[in-house]
């Protein structure tokens, strides 16, 4: 085995496979360009940018300042906070989002009349654009005139009406909430695919012998389906991680619900302070990086054992 | 229904114009003749789109487009000043020729100047001389006139009068009666069976509109407003300490915990569906208020916004929007042009008629066709001719730091996070910092 993977090594390639391996390199070229071009070009720029003092004003007068940015970044309160917000988002979100998208992923797996009506109309929240849907669910929030308010108080649940967006203490319950709403449907339709590969032989023979149904779904199903679920889980953290729409739209630049993109945002643009900011968006790119890594790693330790 | 279908009808000659120049385009080609170039030129105008802004903006435009031959196309923008300024600077970062004419707050033109024309050789002197100089002073930056004044705004105070009439309450003086009538008119109103009634709303969502609140409320106190006259940080006063603690009385007895997150838009949807006494606005909402489909048409009063105390004044933060030129135009000249026709006094008397946009001619406060159209813009003169100017001059591109410290220092007030005198304290060595010690 050894022998001929070395051997393989040593041998001059043929001019047929060397052919080859020149042709992959045309087709994958304009790819790596083009990605070189939208995804490489404007990281590196924001990182050198991160090093510097650089305004949006004038970005040809900024002058290299080392790691003072970043300093000034791990000083400020207000980033920590935008980062804890961030990862209470991502956390409790994605874990929400997982366990109903299952649960809805697994209803919609039987057979029953009207099967494929349902599994299109449960996508109509992640159709929706977001900052549509944020606008709706700001409005049905609103103390004074929103629906949740009328509902609850009609049913004598609460006495005094609640401020959804405007309470420190709900503003990201609420936040955490419409997301959920928007994207259960998504992490449903990515495990219904996943259900739908699984091997039909393994139910009929737990069905033979006779096993529960919850010992089924814990030890066939979970299994089984657990490719599917970790792609799924990292699609939608590296999503959530770098939220910022929604946020924007139902509570602006308030510090209560501020994620680390809004953060950079207003660093960026309303403080025009390219440096600092570029500090903040560098930081938030290598969060991602870390939990990609760490995925990846977790991927790959999976499947060699 | 008539302009819909002037609309309809003018979209149809628009149409058949076009075919008629296709086939027009394919005669010259077919011919191979040169075809001359058309002497109109087409600008594009940012407006805002808050209450009937697009509307009035988009009617004055084809007025001139009308007049000259031209075309003008109207960009929308977002209604929320900070969003409009990043957009802007993206835009003008970009030395995009994209839009001609720029609509710009009055705290703009120190961080925008360097991407405007100057005016003043377009417009002669006499024109510009019939407007506020204050305005015109604070659009002049280096020398440099940035921007025309289009129209000015101070914050007012709007009132019920049919409930007002109905507890035998006069419209307040200072902000304790204010919070007095508004405690006794919500508790009667909400024993009666209207339990969703509000005292008082405004503006108080993170963003520069609280900026705007909070400055009236420390101003009236006799605060201040932030930067004291040697440019160094004075917000940290007893005056401004019993400002906001007055107004962190107010959230969840007289006004909604909701209002913290009420932009201008949202404090009028609950003050025009008739579920708050009084409510903290700008002038545009006085013609919302009284159109054909508002539930509380003919009820609304306008006042001068509340005394901060017997020895306090009458504060209304200087707010208001100028057109300005960009360097980046293809056609400086036209869209100059457009600029004085749009900031002329006939434009302002017709926006003022149509939609209460306070014009920034002092002559136009004595037209008696505008004073029927908006009965207080005579009463409240004095509170637009001396609103209280945010400190964007002084503070100059700082300016957006200075107020999102500000306006989160109070939100923080009002919330219950923090207690006045340790939130102002704070602010007030944050801003030693960012100004240098008064040097900015």
């Amino acid at each position: 085995m050894t022998a001929s993977r070395d051997s393989a090594h040593t041998t001059p390639l043929s001019p047929l496979s060397l052919q080859r391996i020149r042709a992959a390199w045309h087709f994958v070229a304009p790819m790596l360009l083009v990605l070189a071009l939208v995804a490489g070009w404007p990281l590196l720029r924001t990182m050198w940018f991160s090093l510097t003092d650089a305004n949006l004003a004038e970005l040809s007068g900024a002058q290299f300042i080392g790691l003072d940015n970043y300093r000034a970044l791990f000083d400020d309160p207000d980033w920590w906070q935008a980062v804890r917000n961030t990862l209470i988002f991502a956390g409790i979100s994605v874990s929400l989002e997982t366990v109903l998208g299952l649960i809805v992923a697994l209803a919609l797996n039987a057979r029953f009349p009207g099967r494929g009506l349902l599994r299109a109309a449960i996508l109509v929240p992640w159709a929706i654009p977001t900052v549509v849907s944020a606008k709706m669910w700001g409005w049905m929030y609103n103390d004074v005139f929103g629906i949740f308010n009328h509902l609850l108080l009609a049913s004598s649940l609460i006495d005094v009406p609640l401020a959804w967006t405007a309470s420190p203490d709900l503003a990201l319950a609420a936040i955490i909430a419409v997301d959920v709403w928007k994207t259960t449907p998504f992490m449903a339709l990515l495990l219904l695919a996943g259900l739908q590969m699984l091997p039909r032989e393994c139910y009929e023979s737990a069905a033979v012998d006779g096993v529960h149904p919850v010992k089924v779904f814990f030890r066939i199903t979970l299994p089984l389906l657990w490719p599917a679920l970790a792609v799924a889980l990292i699609f939608r953290l590296l999503d959530a991680l770098r939220i910022f729409d929604l946020v924007y739209v139902m509570t602006g630049n308030s510090r209560d619900t501020m994620s680390m993109s809004v953060y950079a945002r207003q660093q960026l643009v309303d403080f025009q302070d390219v440096g600092y900011g570029s500090a903040a968006a560098t930081l938030l790119f290598l969060l991602i990086a870390l939990f990609t890594v760490v995925y990846l790693t977790v991927a790959k330790v999976g499947r060699e054992r | 229904m008539n302009r819909r279908f002037m609309n309809f009808t003018g979209k149809r000659n628009q149409q058949r114009g076009f075919s008629a120049l296709r086939t027009l385009i394919l005669a010259g080609l077919l011919c191979g003749l040169p075809i001359a170039a058309v002497n109109a030129e087409t600008l594009a105008i940012s407006c805002g789109a808050v209450g009937q802004e697009l509307q009035l903006c988009k009617e004055g435009t084809e007025a001139w487009a009308k007049h000259t031959g031209n075309q003008v196309k109207v960009i929308s923008t977002p209604n929320s000043a900070t969003e409009r300024l990043a957009l802007y600077q993206q835009i003008l970062a970009a030395q995009s020729p994209e839009i001609d004419v720029f609509q710009i707050d009055i705290i703009w033109p120190g961080i925008l100047a360097n991407h405007f024309i100057d005016l003043a050789p377009h417009i002669d002197a006499a024109t510009i001389g019939e407007h506020f100089p204050a305005i015109v002073a604070n659009n002049t930056v280096k020398g440099k006139l940035v921007a025309m004044p289009w129209f000015t705004d101070a914050g007012v105070l709007y009132y019920r009068q049919d409930l007002l009439d109905k507890y035998h309450a006069k419209p307040p003086e200072t902000w304790s009666e204010l919070t007095a009538t508004a405690q006794r008119i919500q508790d009667a109103e909400r024993a009666a069976g209207n339990p969703r009634l509000q005292g008082f709303v405004f503006q108080a969502k993170g963003y520069e509109g609280l900026t705007c609140d909070a400055l009236e409320w420390v101003d009236s106190f006799g605060g201040g407003t932030l930067v004291g006259a040697g440019g160094k940080a004075s917000i940290n006063n007893p005056q401004a300490v019993a400002a906001l603690k007055m107004a962190a009385g107010w959230i969840g007895t007289i006004a909604p915990e909701g209002v913290l997150n009420y932009d201008e838009e949202e404090s009028r949807g609950v003050f025009q569906s008739g579920n708050a006494v009084f409510m903290r606005n700008w002038p545009y909402a006085w013609a919302l208020a009284n159109a054909t489909d508002s539930p509380v048409r003919g009820k609304v009063g306008v006042i001068a916004l509340p005394r901060g105390g017997e020895g306090g004044k009458h504060s209304g933060v200087l707010g208001g929007w100028n057109l300005a030129v960009s360097r980046y135009s293809a056609h400086p000249e036209l869209a100059a042009d457009l600029v004085r026709y749009l900031t002329s006094r006939a434009e302002q008397k017709r926006r003022a008629i149509a939609g209460s946009y306070n014009p920034t001619i002092p002559a136009l406060y004595k037209d008696a066709d505008v004073l029927a159209a908006a009965p207080f813009f005579g009463q409240l003169y004095p509170t637009f001719a001396d609103a209280v100017a945010r400190p964007s001059r002084q503070t100059g591109a700082k300016y957006n730091r200075v107020s999102a410290d500000f306006y989160n220092a109070v939100r923080d007030v009002l919330s219950g996070q923090r207690q006045a005198g340790e939130a102002l304290a704070g602010l007030q060595r944050r801003l030693d910092r960012l100004s240098r010690g008064g040097r900015w």
